[in-house]
């Protein structure tokens, strides 16, 4: 099996890659289309900031790329962002995959978001063998708003998705690489698709 | 429900632990690695190297150390001590470190905070404040507490939130080192000053302190270092007696 990590310059990659290493998968970091096309999975992660992450994304023609995959795709934390219709950060458009609009937490709560909380709700097979009120470890300013694509919940000011998916595209708002044995079993999850 | 965070802190010197480190079972209580991920086995929600290596290799020492780190432990981790430079900052992330925490060197040129909250985003930089009372007043020291400075921790800790820090570490001086509990006015005045997540250090003697940070104090989460090196309080009956007292933890 081959799984391609998106590489745009945004990111912790060294820590899926770890990460995936430690469940004896490989993978290898990839900008280049027809090498992302050509995986059986692709894994799309993003730390910073949404309209330049968009920028670099445009740049390299993979704006265009991501949305006609047709294998299981999986954006982490700022790359399940990328993968919405738009996002308050920088006012940028998304990838429009997930028909969801990225909005900021407000200032009643601290923001960001750092640490460990509990998801819940679950509605797909990503979250097989990962019990109801795990503990996922989250850092963001930016949340998805509950839409038709939620497969999981959190709750952080309010409710909102921690994951979504639509067709072969999911989305982890929290860093499963991070989330020791249940973020472990994600990604597990994911390369077994 | 977002838990408050327990968080170990290890010094490390040319790589290795330092301080006497009592752990049965481990081959090599010297090697930051299998410390950690007992650490992580325990309970640990993250945990801070801090590196107090005054060698000329310290740097390329220290970003090694991380990627072998970043191998095997599964939970988030920050590398702090003598970062000044953005390209250095930029080398631990690429090699794995999930953040990274500067002190003195913003103090000394703030706009290093800006530079990398731009660069690399606000949740990857804890901005360290290492403070102490002078004549009733907080005031920011540098050089792990020893060099006194006229600014107030007040207006470092504003400061720090405008300049694009995602999170703050607060030592008080005052507390460190003496196990008689966190300095929980200072940081709920904090708390009520800045909008952004609040790390307490410096104090923490007994269970009871670090629920008294959680519940007086309005930390986000806590930070220690012997009290778990020497075994003094187990994460997993510290986390089990805070759930007892209604303060949300990840068990």
């Amino acid at each position: 099996m081959k799984t391609t990590i998106i590489d745009y310059g945004a990111g912790n990659i060294q820590s899926i890659l770890f990460a995936l290493s430690r469940l004896g998968f490989e993978a290898t970091l990839s900008a280049d289309a027809d090498e992302i096309r050509n995986s059986d999975k692709v894994i799309f992660p993003g730390v910073g900031e949404a309209s330049s992450a968009m920028d670099k994304l445009k740049a390299t023609g993979l704006d265009e790329v991501i949305p006609e995959l047709k294998q299981p795709v999986l954006g982490i934390c700022l790359g399940m962002q990328l993968m919405c219709r738009s996002s308050e950060e920088g006012n940028t458009d998304g990838l429009g995959i997930f028909d969801v609009e990225v909005r900021r937490f407000s200032q009643k709560v601290k923001v960001p978001q750092v640490g460990w909380n509990t998801i819940f709700g679950y509605n797909s097979s990503l979250f097989n063998g990962i019990s109801e009120n795990e503990y996922m470890y989250l850092v963001h300013s930016f949340y998805a708003p509950v839409s038709n694509d939620t497969i999981a919940l959190s709750e952080y000011e309010t409710e909102y998705s921690v994951a979504l998916q639509k067709n072969n595209f999911y989305g982890v708002q929290f860093h499963p690489e991070k989330s020791s044995k249940a973020g472990a079993q994600l990604l597990k999850n994911f390369l077994e698709l | 429900m977002l838990t408050k965070r327990i968080i170990p802190c290890l010094d490390i010197k040319d790589g290795r632990t330092v301080k006497g480190i009592n752990f049965v079972g481990l081959r090599d209580a010297g090697d930051p690695i299998a410390l950690a991920k007992r650490y992580a086995q325990e309970g640990a929600d993250e945990l801070v190297f801090l590196d107090i290596s005054a060698t000329e290799e310290r740097r390329k020492t220290l970003a090694d150390l991380v990627k072998r780190i970043a191998a095997e432990l599964d939970i988030p981790f920050t590398v702090g001590g003598g970062i000044s430079r953005v390209e250095d900052v930029g080398l631990l992330l690429k090699n794995g470190a999930d953040k990274v925490s500067i002190n003195s060197a913003a103090v000394k040129r703030p706009k290093l905070i800006n530079e990398l909250a731009a660069k690399f985003g606000s949740q990857c930089v804890v901005v360290a404040i290492d403070a102490k009372q002078i004549d009733g007043d907080w005031k920011v020291h540098l050089v792990g507490g020893k060099e006194p400075t006229n600014i107030s921790l007040w207006d470092w800790a504003q400061e720090v939130e405008e300049r694009g820090a995602g999170e703050i570490l607060f030592t008080s001086m005052d507390h460190d080192g003496t196990k008689n509990g966190f300095a929980n006015k200072a940081l709920s005045k904090l708390a009520s000053l800045v909008n952004i997540p609040i790390i307490a250090s410096g104090g923490a003697g007994s269970i009871n302190d670090f629920a008294d940070t959680f519940l007086e104090g309005n930390t986000d989460a806590a930070l220690a270092a012997s009290v778990f090196h020497f075994k003094e309080i187990e994460i997993e009956t510290l986390k089990q007696e805070l759930k007892e007292q209604g303060i949300p933890v990840r068990i």
